[in-house]
């Protein structure tokens, strides 16, 4: 089914950057060079939910080597942001520094920037944050209880509201509760995953360099260029047309660099100090402060035929987005979308909530909404073969999508190749199918 | 420790360092010395992106006092670079595909370099429990034991011959 | 002490591109004057290999050597935009928007190339080789090389091309959940085999041997090297990896890489995988993506395995040793 008659595409040929990889001389953000550059470090909040009395960086400014310290005054722009607001995803909840509370252990309150970065790590533990620790809740079932702290007003209840009101990212196609009433077995449990850090070796961080003409430089390990620029300048009300962001070499991502978590504020930084800024998380701030892949509890609910037929499909997710909405809203709807696997099943309903946790705030990792779904409903089926007493293979194969199958959201199913991809691993793992699951292909219902 | 002045041999060439209290080794190759194959992957002493020769001696430069380092050889991948041995190992690296972001590949060249260096003829479970102390975040690791494995082949063919 | 072993496997699908589309990239192609092609983006390179298969994808569409094809990327003052490197999109939409870019940039060269050597544009093909011929009759040729020498400086012709896919974004219908959420679909089914060891724990993933369907590989080494290292990363999912070890509770939580665990290089299997090509109607040459999709298939098929080692059903990730004993101490009361 491939194209033939390729000449280059579909050929190995050597990694690009490999040259340079194995000399040391391939050059990241941090391998480039600039004269006076200056440390950025952050205060961050101690506790994981508490209301903010007061920030006094007087000793941190006047500790030795320090050029300025940036509270949530000294921002130009936003104090709330979510860098998908361009795309109309809203509203702003996550504080650029914090200012009336702090809502996860971790959270940015106020950068020191100085000569070196033992100069301004040793001021960043002189800035005096006064606190009223508050309630804290972690669990996401807990979270949407009545009486559950509240994180912000902007989620009354804790969890995302989508359209029309909707709590949930929502799939609704045929009727579940009226097949579940005529299957043979129902199958039911659910799946918990945790949050995960995308860990690439190269850790989150940027250089702003002022270029002297008004416009800043920044070198930076962004999975998105542009964005991260859009992004920047939106936060700091500053035109686009005074921004260049230089990376497209970076050292793994894995979802863990679409934060814009370092540029804006070493933007800042730089634009009031004149001068070159690094701002490099170290790994305690990669695993505990960048966003990790979120937890996801997933319950999956099954009617199953006593020939194998899933008839009906309900699931019900909640994701831990932690304290902010960062790009949840859109994992959800993802997640959702992914439903119900690659199986053609005829009834299906599925709601996918996003909750606010005081934990770290979640974001994207390989997989963004579908991992977990992926993992839940795979030791599902397992469960369903076993319940019902059918080979695991056999059930997979009867069930699998073929091309021009309805989707539960109502897209047809194009380029189909679950079956064939059943079919070559059962083979590599020496499993033996009946002909009749051997002969199964992609296209066999539209055969006939 | 207080500050000083550190004489250290890198690459060859004699450097001498001013020092603060708390200077690391991996500090004053990357940002004194612009030795940027020194990677800084978590200055924990956990991945192993910082690897360097001391006195022939596979170290992590980031848990390296240099003062502790005061009168010594120190080679970095750019010193390695400079001699024809290492060639074939990187072109082994090149054919297996045995890096894809490149981060941790100048700890792993190192690294592998000193297992070689005391051990010409290592197994597989012995390359594979060498890259201990140097995590890879892409590949997986089998095409790095690969190229290993292949480069070994052929140098015990060539000592064979 | 008791190893005991245990089969899994699962099956999957992953979604190329951006949920519910809106996510374009652009891309622009120039010829030098010695014939040279420069593709300019600003996509981002994270190591999956996306500069090398974007050259091989130009060098594809506009019939010219691979080496003469130069990926100029990551200046936001130079490059066009890029929506990002995520959701397994990048082979696909900067893939589309090389191959829009290199056929305008062509269509040029084989005009030029047809008023030099005198004939029609529909007689021309290329070798790949770096020449311009008439359709069989290989010595009636012209370079690309000179082509483009001409070009610029005889006929005042620019052999440049611009390129964008977008796949226009599709709402969610907020009731039913109505959309057209992706470009396609790739496909895998991953077999593991572990063995556990019953009195501590302990899993080790002793084979991962899959399939995946993937469409047109654009370059099967990069496919490879993606496959081998998610069933890595997916092992570390699996068993090891969290960075709230006591979830929901945030206490412990690791600080560096001795805490956060991750397989070592000992801990890796061997890695068998089959590549199938169903070609995607709208990828360029028919590729799907799958730079994420690999991590997500090992790690059912290992929990599946190590249910089926022990007869218990596990339902949370990381399977550490814990999550073990506590599966067996419940099977042992009678709950299994």
């Amino acid at each position: 089914m491939a194209m033939k008659d390729l000449k280059i595409v579909g050929q190995p040929v050597k990694l690009r950057d490999l040259d340079t990889h194995v000399t040391g001389e391939t050059v990241f953000y941090e391998d480039v060079r600039v004269p006076r550059m200056l440390h950025l470090k952050m205060h961050r909040s101690r506790y994981p939910h508490a209301r903010i009395l007061g920030i006094d960086t007087s000793q941190a400014l006047s500790s030795p080597g320090v050029v300025t310290v940036l509270t949530h005054e000294d921002l130009p722009g936003k104090k709330l942001y979510n860098a998908l607001a361009g795309a109309g995803v809203g509203p702003e909840d996550e504080p650029v520094l914090a200012f009336d509370k702090v809502r996860w252990k971790g959270e940015s309150v106020a950068a020191v920037i100085a000569e070196t970065p033992e100069q301004a790590n040793a001021a960043v533990a002189k800035i005096k944050v006064e606190y009223e620790e508050l309630p804290a809740v972690f669990d996401v079932e807990e979270a949407i209880k009545d009486g559950a702290p509240n994180l912000t007003a902007h989620w009354p209840n804790n969890h995302y509201v989508y359209p029309d009101d909707h709590r949930a990212a929502q799939i609704r196609y045929g009727d579940v509760e009226k097949a579940f009433a005529e299957a043979d077995h129902i199958v039911e449990d659910s799946y918990q995953t945790q949050p995960i850090e995308q860990a690439p070796m190269e850790t989150n961080g940027c250089i702003a360099v002022p270029e002297g003409d008004g416009r800043i430089t920044v070198y930076s390990n962004t999975q998105a260029l542009q964005f991260s620029l859009d992004v920047t300048a939106g936060i700091l009300d500053m035109p686009t047309s005074k921004l260049r962001f230089v990376g497209g070499t970076v050292g793994g991502g894995f979802g863990g660099k679409v934060d814009i978590q370092p540029e804006p504020i070493t933007t800042l930084a730089a634009l009031r100090t004149g001068r070159p800024v690094k701002f490099k998380y170290t790994r305690e701030e990669e695993m505990q402060v960048s966003s990790s892949r979120s937890a996801w509890r997933v319950y999956v609910k099954d009617g199953v035929m006593n020939d194998g037929r899933i008839i009906a499909r309900k699931v019900t997710t909640y994701q831990d987005s932690g304290a902010y909405l960062r790009f949840s809203s859109y994992a959800c709807m993802k997640h959702c979308g992914h439903m119900p696997g690659p199986y053609t099943i005829p009834n299906v309903s599925v709601d996918s909530i996003v909750v606010f946790t005081n934990r770290t705030p979640s974001n994207a990792m390989r997989g963004f909404g579908v991992m977990a779904g992926s993992f839940a409903l795979e030791v599902q089926m397992d469960k369903i073969a076993e319940t019902i007493g059918m080979d695991p293979w056999e059930l997979r194969l009867i069930n699998a999508y073929r091309e021009g199958d309805m989707k539960a959201h109502r897209k047809e199913v194009e380029d189909a190749g679950m079956v064939e991809s059943i079919l070559a691993a059962a083979e590599m793992a020496g499993k033996q199918l009946p002909e009749n699951f051997r002969n199964m292909s992609s296209l066999d219902r539209k055969a006939g | 420790m207080a500050s000083g002045i550190v004489s250290i041999k890198v690459n060859g060439r004699a450097e001498e360092v001013v020092t603060g209290a708390v200077t690391t080794l991996q500090d004053v190759l990357r940002n004194n010395l612009d030795y940027t194959s020194v990677k800084d992957g978590c200055s924990q002493g956990g991945c192993g992106a910082c690897s360097v020769i001391v006195d022939g001696e596979l170290r992590l430069s980031c848990l390296t006092p240099v003062q502790e380092v005061d009168g010594s050889e120190v080679v970095t991948l750019e010193g390695l670079n400079l001699s024809n041995s290492i060639t074939a190992l990187q072109q082994k690296f090149i054919e297996k595909y045995a890096a894809q972001c490149g981060f941790c590949t100048p700890g792993m060249m190192v690294a592998i370099t000193a297992l070689l260096d005391r051990n010409a003829n290592p197994s597989r479970d012995e390359i594979a429990e060498a890259l201990a102390g140097n995590i890879c975040r892409c590949t997986g690791y089998l095409p790095i034991i690969e190229a290993v494995e292949s480069i070994v082949a052929e140098m015990a063919g060539i000592a064979g011959d | 002490m008791t190893k005991l072993r245990g089969t899994g496997f699962a099956a999957v699908n992953y979604p190329t591109g951006m949920h519910l589309g809106g996510d374009p990239t652009q891309s622009l192609v120039h010829a030098t004057t010695s014939g040279n092609f420069v593709v300019t983006m600003s996509s981002v390179d994270l190591g999956q290999g996306l500069k090398t298969i974007l050259a091989q994808i130009a060098a594809e569409a506009l019939g010219v050597p691979y080496d003469t094809v130069i990926v100029d990327t990551g200046d936001t003052d130079t490059g066009p935009h890029c929506t990002g490197t995520f959701a397994s999109r990048t082979t696909h939409r900067a893939g589309n928007a090389v191959i829009m870019a290199a056929e305008e940039a062509r269509k040029v060269m084989l005009e030029v190339a047809a008023e030099k050597l005198e004939v029609g544009v529909e007689d021309l093909e290329t070798d790949g080789l770096g020449n311009i011929h008439v359709k069989g009759v290989e010595d009636k040729a012209i370079s690309v090389a000179e082509t483009a020498g001409a070009a610029h400086f005889e006929l005042g012709r620019t052999i440049s091309g611009r390129g964008i896919y977008l796949k226009p974004p599709s709402p969610m219908d907020p009731e039913t959940g109505e959309s057209d959420p992706d470009s396609t679909q790739a496909h895998a089914c991953t077999v593991a085999e572990v063995e556990v060891d019953t009195e501590t724990g302990d899993v080790q993933v002793l084979a991962i041997k899959s399939a995946y369907e993937v469409g047109q590989q654009v370059n099967p080494e990069l496919v490879k090297g993606q496959i081998v290292g998610g069933a890595w990363m997916g092992i570390g999912h699996a068993l090891q990896e969290t960075t709230a070890p006591y979830y929901p509770a945030i206490d412990h939580a690791p600080r560096d890489f001795q805490t956060y665990q991750m397989p070592g290089a000992v801990d890796m299997p061997e890695v068998e995988c089959e590549v199938l090509e169903i070609a995607s109607r709208n990828g360029p040459f028919g590729a799907k993506g799958v730079g994420e999709m690999v991590t997500n298939s090992p790690i059912p098929a290992i929990v599946n395995a190590i249910n089926n080692a022990l007869g218990v059903r596990i339902t949370q990730i990381p399977v550490t040793p814990e999550v073990v004993l506590r599966a067996l101490d419940e099977k042992a009361a009678g709950g299994g």
